[in-house]
């Protein structure tokens, strides 16, 4: 028949040919959405720390995807066995594909030796939240620290990912930091690996 | 100074600033997956997506009429047109296009070949019932009352449902002339 519809229709969605991650949606389409994120959320929780928790596990279903998605697309389908590797792939790949950009700076932690830090002057998901004085340390990055958090358990490397504020002076903003804490697991096997 | 006239929905697109669309789409496929898991009940999650979108819908209708300088729609036609043509394409970074209109001009479709929140998606067997993007319904209900018309927003069509497209139908259920909530003489 000629002329059928512009529209080829997969009967299954896997079938169907992968983007190249090039489209876009503008930026207050996002921070709508985000906002009646945490907004739901915060009708179903008592308190600050399970709306983290909520928030957190939202991202995380984000982060295990997001690895799958650039893994296959961007990476051709290897993957970082080692920890710096999957480091500077979050820093710089998985920063640049959500945000724009990579993360402003990775650190590693002085105190203990399985922290690492991706510091952020203001994450793209709290640029229209202002977090009132009742709320103390909650962060909306707790979102972000889910995607991370997909991301490295998806990828063999176990953590417990947190966002922090941290007042910068001269800035009036606090600069976020996402604290990473590898597991036990992780370093024995950074170890082995030499 | 002679009033800027309306830009066009490219344009505006271009001067946004502008996030990746799979950001995007994975953090409403969260969103959507979090109410199915707290509602459990696929018709509740249908009400409460088309709530958020009625919420986002109340806001968003100022930045839209803030960035785009449209003039004042002189009917729904001319409402219509600007959703599909400029108001989706501002937003979401597609167009849309307007059809089936009927007799009155009171109601009226807009089609969606290509829709950012719905890529990588599939509905299972267990959410038959689901319409994944009623946000969508809601965000132009809430837009639309705000400039005083009362609309009902239903969907017709739906790629997840089997369809080839998306189709909103919209249908203009009464304009409400603008209430001043100050009396003058006090």
């Amino acid at each position: 028949m000629i002329g059928v519809g512009k529209i080829k229709q997969y009967s299954n969605v896997l079938d169907k040919p992968l983007s190249k991650g090039k489209q876009e949606v503008s930026l207050s389409a996002f921070a709508f959405l985000f906002s009646e994120l945490v907004q739901y959320n915060q009708t179903q929780v008592d308190n600050i720390a399970e709306l983290e928790r909520r928030l957190e596990d939202a991202g995380y279903a984000v982060g295990a995807r997001v690895l799958e998605l650039l893994c296959h697309r961007d990476k051709g389908n290897r993957r970082e066995t080692r920890l710096l590797g999957i480091l500077s792939f979050v820093h710089s790949t998985v920063w640049k594909v959500l945000f724009g950009k990579v993360a402003d700076s990775l650190e590693k932690g002085t105190e203990h030796e399985d922290e690492y830090m991706i510091s952020e002057k203001e994450l793209l998901v709290n640029r229209f939240i202002s977090i009132p004085k009742d709320m103390g340390t909650f962060n909306c990055g707790a979102f972000v620290a889910g995607i991370v958090r997909g991301v490295l358990d998806s990828a063999g490397f176990p953590a417990v990912v947190t966002a922090h504020f941290v007042p910068v002076e001269g800035q009036q903003r606090p600069r976020t930091t996402i604290l990473i804490k590898f597991a036990e697991e992780v370093l024995r096997r950074e170890a082995r690996l030499g | 100074m002679a009033p800027v006239g309306p830009r066009s929905g490219d344009a505006i697109f271009a001067n946004v600033e502008r996030v990746n669309a799979e950001l995007f789409t994975l953090t409403y496929g969260a969103t959507v997956r979090q109410l199915l898991t707290d509602l459990e009940e696929v018709e509740e999650v249908n009400k409460q997506l088309d709530q958020m979108g009625y919420n986002i819908g109340i806001r968003l209708i100022d930045e839209f009429l803030a960035k785009s300088n449209v003039t004042r729609c002189v009917d729904f036609r001319e409402t219509a047109e600007v959703i599909a043509k400029v108001g989706f394409k501002m937003f979401l970074g597609v167009t849309a296009t307007v059809s089936n209109w009927d007799a009155d001009g009171t109601c009226c479709s807009i089609i969606l070949e290509d829709n950012p929140l719905v890529d990588f998606v599939e509905l299972p067997d267990t959410c038959q019932g689901l319409y994944y993007c009623n946000i969508l319904s809601g965000v132009i209900r809430g837009a639309l009352e705000m400039v005083s018309m009362k609309t009902e927003v239903t969907w017709i069509r739906d790629v997840l449902r089997g369809d080839d497209a998306y189709e909103l139908q919209v249908k203009l259920l009464k304009q409400v002339p603008e209430e001043y909530p100050y009396k003058d003489d006090e």
